[in-house]
């Protein structure tokens, strides 16, 4: 036993030098924002307390152990009560609470303040992805995890920011007070950034609320921390913190990305552009569920390859979407599987279905391919 | 005359009708002891089946990528092995010692319905089949975790609605268990026996027992409010229909938390009674002992909602939560510090059920601890579902609740068997289970606090190293329980035979029965002084 608090208390030592952090993860992540700080420094309190209280506590067990032993001669005294002893040790523990729970108390008044915000971003839980909406911006876009199948397969290397990487991570402006609306489009959801100390469920249907101002620019990571079914482990978040200069570029450069989108709604596009483009907006959507070669994980998720969906008519004769036709499905879903009409914009959506009618063992005769302008229409 | 020949004649016949044999004697059994043995045997069995279940967890968790088991299967195995260990293995081996330990402790010669017995012991197999079937039902076992919640948990697949049967049968099981052991200790003590003469186990479970009584029924209402969601168009949990997905979170853990002292008290009472014993001297405070158990059930149902602390809830609700955790750790710390006090100037030996109790003490009062660094609301916002969760739970239910049950085990064999048990082989199982467990879950902590969420199949390679030791010594941890195996089983063909008292210090009405107890004990109640 003895070996074992000298362990653990070398351990905690351990956590308690900042050099030991580049080996091991062993402490909270480095805060960037006060309310971080402020968590850092009450569980690092915390922690010296409780250990306080161990070593004192189990000092005087060992030290039983030690000499209060039958094989030492020791002889058993028959006390069992002791009024002032139980009275001391209900009250010294009360005490001890009440000073936690001060500064407790005070760093919770300020984390639930999300008054006087710089800005407000809309982000919504969905499985597997991030959904961000920059209300004032009308920037809105989706996040996904941007490392490949085969590191997680073990095929190819594993890169530094394994399963922390995404393809658009959310931007903030430096030292701006953002604040930050959540909620979810089908399960419960966590958006966690540890270095912020924000950690706020994602419920479907009803809107919640947190906030952080980082103070050092950054990459900043964090996980979905609520399970959320089978690739709960991959919907990381990512956020970045940049100047004020950066933060307005980044506004301009997703405008234009928009504008462009919007663009190729209107054009006639060929077979061959449309199954090349919505091959890639399947992998980054679909594959999820309905797996990178369309078999599916049936009965949960149908297989795309020869499903009747994805083979039969679309247009109805009034040349609106059938009810349950494909269309139908992508825009407005059914079950857990999600609607994309908000989404995806009419070029990934036109581009998806023909992929999924023209690829993946499909080769669909009845409506083989779908324009943009056709899904721009029908919305 | 004739009254005494017709009482000896009744006792003489009801001990020649009550050796039934084979099959039937366990199938028909209405005897307290052959029912509390089904309990250990069935509580040891799931034991192994869901730890094996985290020996899957653990090999996935290697090392970092996808190797053994996909995302979704791996949910299974996550879920699995925290239904199977709460409801299998944890509360059946209480049961289990409650059945053979209570009427022979308070000097009662069965329990108060010995039928309603033996059925709360057959309900536990059907829910048993139920679990473990859904692995092989399409779409596979449960995955949503043991809490369920929606609206993940409206998502799956037929399994979802047979651990929902499963609980609902386990949750009757405990029921009409609680309600024989009340009964049985309100009404079959021995003359003399006052509540305040109990043995401390004994006050334990009548404490435990009033708790399931009320937590159960409300697990129940939450289980039925979510399969009518899932199959017959409520509402309850969907906010597209006007319900709430929280409120399930609010009805499960206010009967979650209960649950939780559900697995622990009876674990105190144990304590209570192995460390006087080894140390030759009265449990002290015994009355501060019972006050602090009765307010920990009463603090129990007041705290439920520390489990959701990021679910926004109104700062109010956030305070009122974390002020009433953090009131727990007043009456946990008397516990703690009783027991010190009985050790301290006893005349101690170390046999194998002393190591397990001194090992808890010191090992459940670090997940005590862990428990207050969660109930402090801003940091349980860098904490909330990730690894230093489970290192926390794991250390109160673990090296808490198992590692009881283990040292009760080869506390009380010796009686049960007649047989010693292999002292040596005893104290290797518990070095290695104590050293192996703290390879496994203590450096859970660490990589909790650097923010590995709990729950999932892969993760980034900076928590590589920790979760390499933690499968280590999870596999260790694993392989030594069949080293508890061969020591029972062992101690069971064979072994130096146990006097009745069994250890030198101990106390209490069962060491005043031969070991093995007989068949049918205490049929005179004995008079406690």
């Amino acid at each position: 036993m003895n070996k074992k608090a000298i362990f653990f208390i070398s351990m905690m030592l351990l956590m308690a030098t900042g050099n030991a952090q580049a080996a091991y993860e062993l402490n909270l992540h480095a805060p960037v924002t006060e309310i971080a700080r402020q968590i850092y420094d009450l569980h690092m309190l915390i922690v010296y307390v409780c250990l306080g209280i161990l070593v004192i506590v189990f000092g005087v067990m060992f030290y039983s152990i030690y000499a209060h032993r039958k094989s030492v001669g020791h002889q058993a005294a028959q006390f069992h009560e002791h009024h002032v002893l139980e009275i001391i040790w209900t009250i010294i523990p009360a005490v001890i609470l009440i000073a936690m729970a001060v500064p407790a108390t005070k760093t919770i008044l300020a984390m639930k303040d999300t008054t006087a915000a710089d800005m407000t971003v809309k982000v919504i839980g969905h499985q597997w992805k991030w959904e961000y909406d920059y209300v004032d911006q009308n920037v809105h876009f989706i996040s996904n995890l941007s490392t490949t199948q085969d590191q997680i397969d073990g095929k190819s290397e594993k890169g530094e920011n394994y399963l922390l990487e995404v393809d658009n991570p959310m931007v903030v402006p430096v030292g701006k007070k953002i604040r930050v609306l959540l909620t979810a489009e089908d399960v419960i959801h966590s958006w966690s950034v540890p270095s912020f100390g924000v950690k706020q469920d994602a419920i479907p249907g009803f809107i919640k609320e947190t906030w952080f101002r980082a103070d050092k620019e950054g990459t900043y990571r964090g996980q979905c921390s609520e399970l959320c079914g089978k690739a709960h482990g991959f919907m990381p978040i990512v956020v970045e913190a940049v100047s004020d200069e950066k933060y307005a570029a980044w506004i301009e450069a997703k405008n234009a990305e928009a504008a462009k989108g919007d663009a190729g709604a209107d054009k006639e596009w060929t077979k061959e552009d449309l199954v090349a483009n919505g091959k890639t907006v399947y992998e980054k959507n679909c594959a999820v569920c309905h797996q990178a070669n369309g078999a599916g994980l049936p009965p949960a998720f149908p297989a795309m390859t020869g499903s009747k969906i994805a083979l039969g008519a679309i247009w109805g004769a009034d040349g609106k979407y059938a009810k349950d036709s494909h269309v139908d499905r992508l825009l407005n879903g059914k079950g857990v599987m999600p609607a994309w009409k908000a989404q995806l914009n009419d070029v990934e959506i036109a581009s998806v279905i023909t992929y999924e009618r023209q690829a993946l063992g499909n080769a669909a005769t009845v409506d083989p391919i779908v324009q943009p302008a056709q899904i721009k229409a029908a919305r | 005359m004739s009254t005494t020949t017709t009482s000896h004649h009744d006792a003489h016949g009801h001990d020649d009708h009550g050796h039934p044999t084979g099959l039937m004697r366990w199938v028909k059994s209405t005897n307290h002891k052959d029912i509390g043995t089904m309990y250990l045997w069935f509580s040891f069995t799931m034991f192994l089946f869901a730890g094996a279940l985290a020996m899957l967890i653990r090999l996935e968790l290697f090392q970092p990528g996808l190797q053994f088991v996909r995302p979704e299967v791996f949910n299974q195995l996550t879920t699995l092995h925290g239904l199977i260990m709460i409801f299998g293995a944890i509360m059946p081996a209480f049961v289990g010692f409650a059945n053979w330990q209570v009427p022979l402790m308070i000097g009662a010669p069965d329990m108060a319905f010995p039928r309603l017995n033996n059925m709360s012991f057959w309900l536990l197999i059907p829910a048993a089949i139920l679990l473990l079937a859904s692995f092989f039902v399409p779409g596979g076992a449960a995955a949503g975790g043991w809490t369920m919640y929606p609206p993940l948990s409206v998502q799956g697949g037929m399994s979802i609605d047979m651990s929902i049967f499963a609980l609902h049968i386990l949750g009757v099981s405990s029921i009409v268990g609680s309600i024989n052991i009340i009964t049985t200790i309100f009404n079959m003590r021995a003359p003399g026996m006052t509540l305040m003469k109990m043995p401390m186990f004994v006050w334990t479970w009548l404490i435990t027992a009033y708790l399931l009584i009320a937590a159960m029924p409300v697990l129940a209402g939450a289980l039925t409010m979510l399969i009518t969601d899932r199959h017959f168009g409520t509402h309850f949990f969907n906010a597209a229909g006007g319900g709430d997905p929280v409120l399930f979170q609010h009805v499960f853990w206010f009967f979650g938390h209960p649950e939780v002292y559900i697995m622990i008290l009876p674990a105190f009472g144990i304590l209570s009674t192995i460390i006087p014993t080894f140390a030759r001297k009265p449990l002290f405070g015994y009355a501060s002992m019972v006050y602090a158990t009765a307010a920990i059930a009463v603090l129990s149902f007041v705290v439920w909602a520390h489990h959701m602390f990021t679910t926004g809830m109104p700062v109010a609700g956030q305070l009122f939560f974390m002020y009433s955790t953090m009131l727990i750790s007043v009456p946990t710390g008397v516990k703690v510090f009783n027991w010190l006090a009985t050790m301290w100037k006893g005349s101690m030996t170390f046999e194998t059920p002393m190591l397990f109790a001194v090992a808890v003490v010191f090992l459940f009062t670090i997940g005590g601890f862990s428990g207050l660094v969660c109930a402090i609301l801003p940091v349980d916002i860098q904490l909330q579902d990730t690894y230093y969760v489970v290192a926390h739970f794991h250390y109160v239910l673990f090296s808490g609740a198992a590692m009881s049950i283990m040292g009760g085990v080869y506390y009380w064999i010796p009686k049960w068997t007649g047989h010693m048990y292999d002292e040596t082989l005893g104290k290797w199982h518990f070095w290695l289970t104590t050293i192996a467990f703290n390879v496994t879950f203590f450096p859970m902590h660490f990589t909790g606090l650097a923010g590995m969420p709990r729950r999932i199949p892969d993760y980034s390679q900076q928590f590589a190293e920790f979760n390499m030791i933690s499968s280590l010594g999870a596999f260790a941890l694993g392989l030594s329980q069949l080293l508890f195996l061969y020591v029972v089983i062992k101690c069971i063909r064979g072994g130096a035979k146990a006097t009745n008292q069994v250890w030198e210090g101990a106390h209490g009405l069962e060491w005043t029965v031969p070991s093995p107890a007989p068949f049918h004990t205490f049929e005179t109640p004995p008079l406690v002084k």
